[in-house]
């Protein structure tokens, strides 16, 4: 069974202009332990999909409005704030895009990563400031127990990021979901920031949910993918295949809009990027949400929605391609 | 942090300096001196006058008599009332404690107010309840308090008969009924003051935490499972509070010159009063020093509102 299966998840929002449909029918399975890759470009409903699982979107205007989230065999979506309060951080740990912004500014470090032990776990004031020092240690903070009474605004990005790891695994949740953990950081900390990624999941045995907008980091971490566009999925395939061999045009773009160094000097190709851009999600218009920069679209494609279906084991797509071959 | 405040005393000085000279400047000019009503009595002979005024330095050059001020001041002798025929110091030590008692009672009443509404108004915006709270907090802030004074008088006083109109300050009673009747009389001055200050307060307390509530460190604290109520207190209101300390702090002036005219409506023998009654009667030193005091107040209110920004927020350091 897996850890986490998000079956059928609506998350849309109510705005001026009517309903934003951000996350449209949207299944994701995580297996215990494994490291799962969600990749798309902005506005594609990844982090709305993350939020949704604990619920932190704003609500309103977010609501859930279909579909299941089943979290060892518990159904999270009708789940009261306060009842999801006991999985927060103890189950299923957070680590978000900025950390610039992510820590609070006027509490120490410590603190903000004590409140959670406090929280979750039957532990004193001294065992939680205890156990705060041996996770800083352990994210590789140099002088952690000095370290710990200070504020964020005392700690370089990449730092704050690896106090961001060390709150969200302070509990020693069964699934970390890491929003971009990257994203904002130079590239020198980024590797080191995937590494102690990489490092704690090992160590504590968790499942992670990755989400990220750099194809480089997927090939990196994953071991499966998964590929979102416009608040659906639209390919999944283990990490070789998907690399090896991308079946949604979607993907294939994506992929081909890695720039690589090693080719560009021999062949001055020029890099290629998907034409368009993403479609406002309110009121979308029926059929395949790709298809109006899609190179391969066909008349069924405006018609019809395709469905995800499996075409290899551990392969599916959500394409009219697909159907013709 | 002692040597922060410290320096900040310091370089009060000079701000208090350049305050006292403008007041100085402003009130030579103006027309009227304590010897004006003398020239009208016809009881007093013009060598007298000419007499007193050269024995009090009145005919002197404005910077001869701003020293001669000055120096009197820094020796602690605040000069002398005409009109009340007592030292100016005295005076103000007995009508200073009136004016704190009645402003730091509506003071804490509007925190009492605001914070509870504006925090409660913030985590539902656009309910029902921060629907009525904004209502009020309109109402509250377009009414002048010379209006709801007045309004207060009519029903509670005279149409009620509930509370005392006019504020005595020889109440004849002791102990516990001394203290009751204390209480009774600063009602309705209190509460015209601080629901004035409660309503902008309110919307103040509120659109801070609003800007916060949407933070990303937010989203982080809900992510620990912390529950609404901790989250709320201990993450939002904490940031939140921040500018509302700065603003409270430096809207002071304002609100003791909104206690002048809170004063007067309900005959309150305090500082404000006396400024009007001085100006009216032309009691130049007793202006000079009550507007200086008031002087005083600002600066140091200005500096209790530093010391806290730095208390509350680790980001800012006393260097």
């Amino acid at each position: 069974m897996a850890l986490l299966d998000i079956k059928g998840l609506k998350t849309h929002f109510t705005t001026d202009d009517g309903i934003l449909q951000a996350v449209d029918g949207v299944d994701i399975s995580i297996n215990r332990g494994e490291t799962l890759c969600v990749v798309g470009e902005s506005g594609c409903g990844k982090t709305v999909t993350a939020m949704s699982i604990l619920k932190l979107i704003a609500m309103p205007p977010g609501k859930i409005v279909a579909g299941e989230i089943i979290f060892e065999g518990r159904d999270l979506v009708p789940l009261s704030s306060s009842e999801l309060d006991d999985i927060r951080a103890k189950e299923i740990g957070f680590i978000f895009q900025e950390p610039m912004t992510s820590l609070n500014p006027v509490l120490t470090i410590g603190e903000q990563i004590a409140e959670s032990l406090r929280r979750h776990e039957a532990v004193t004031k001294k065992q939680a400031l205890e156990r705060t020092i041996e996770m800083l240690k352990l994210v590789q903070i140099p002088n952690a127990a000095g370290r710990v009474h200070h504020y964020p605004h005392q700690f370089s990005g990449g730092m704050r990021q690896r106090v961001m790891i060390a709150m969200a695994l302070a509990c020693r949740p069964k699934l970390v979901i890491a929003d971009e953990p990257t994203t904002a950081l130079d590239v020198t900390i980024q590797a080191q920031i995937l590494d102690l990624l990489q490092d704690m999941k090992e160590r504590f045995g968790m499942a992670v949910m990755l989400i990220t907008h750099a194809m480089g980091v997927v090939a990196e971490t994953a071991q499966r993918v998964v590929v979102m566009y416009a608040g659906k999925v639209v390919e999944e395939a283990p990490v070789d295949e998907l690399f090896g061999n991308p079946r949604h045009p979607y993907t294939q773009g994506l992929i081909r809009s890695i720039p690589r160094i090693d080719l560009d000097a021999e062949h001055k190709t020029r890099l290629e990027a998907i034409g368009g851009s993403v479609p406002i999600l309110i009121n979308p218009t029926p059929g395949c949400r790709f298809a109006p920069r899609c190179k391969h679209a066909m008349s069924i494609c405006a018609e019809r929605e395709p469905r995800l279906r499996e075409i290899a084991p551990g392969h599916r797509i959500a394409c009219h391609l697909g159907d013709a071959q | 942090m002692s040597q922060y405040i410290l320096r900040r005393l310091m370089i009060a000085i000079p701000s208090l300096l350049g305050i006292s000279l403008v007041l100085f400047v402003v009130l030579a000019l103006a027309p009227g001196d304590p010897f004006g009503e003398l020239a009208t009595n016809p009881n007093v002979p013009p060598e007298v006058q000419a007499a007193l005024r050269a024995k009090f330095g009145l005919d002197d050059p404005i910077y001869l008599r701003y020293l001669h001020w000055l120096a009197a001041m820094a020796q602690g002798d605040w000069g002398f009332s005409f009109v009340s025929r007592m030292n100016v110091d005295t005076l103000i030590l007995q009508r200073l404690p009136t004016t704190l008692y009645v402003i730091g009672s509506a003071q804490l009443l509007a925190l009492a107010i605001a914070i509870p509404v504006g925090v409660y108004a913030a985590t539902r915006p656009y309910s029902i309840f921060d629907q009525i709270a904004n209502t009020f907090a309109f109402i509250g802030f377009s009414l002048p308090t010379f209006f709801t004074g007045i309004l207060f008088i009519l029903i509670f006083s005279v149409k009620l008969d509930w509370l005392p109109f006019v504020y005595s300050t020889d109440i004849k009673a002791t102990g516990i009924a001394w203290a009751l009747e204390m209480i009774r009389q600063a009602i309705m001055p209190v509460m015209v003051l601080g629901l004035f200050q409660a309503a902008s307060m309110t919307r103040f307390v509120r659109s801070a935490m609003l800007d916060v509530i949407r933070l990303d460190y937010v989203t982080t604290a809900r992510a620990k499972g912390l529950g609404q109520a901790k989250v709320i207190v201990k993450h939002v209101m904490r940031n939140a509070m921040i500018p509302v300390v700065t603003l409270i702090a430096l809207q002071m002036p304002a609100v003791f010159g909104g206690a002048i005219v809170t004063e007067q409506i309900f005959r309150i023998p305090g500082i404000g009063s006396l400024l009007i009654s001085s100006i009216l009667a032309n009691d130049t030193p007793v202006v000079m020093a009550v507007t200086f005091v008031f002087a005083c107040l600002v600066v140091l209110f200005n500096l209790i509102a530093d010391v806290l920004y730095g208390w509350l927020d680790p980001r800012i350091s006393f260097r």
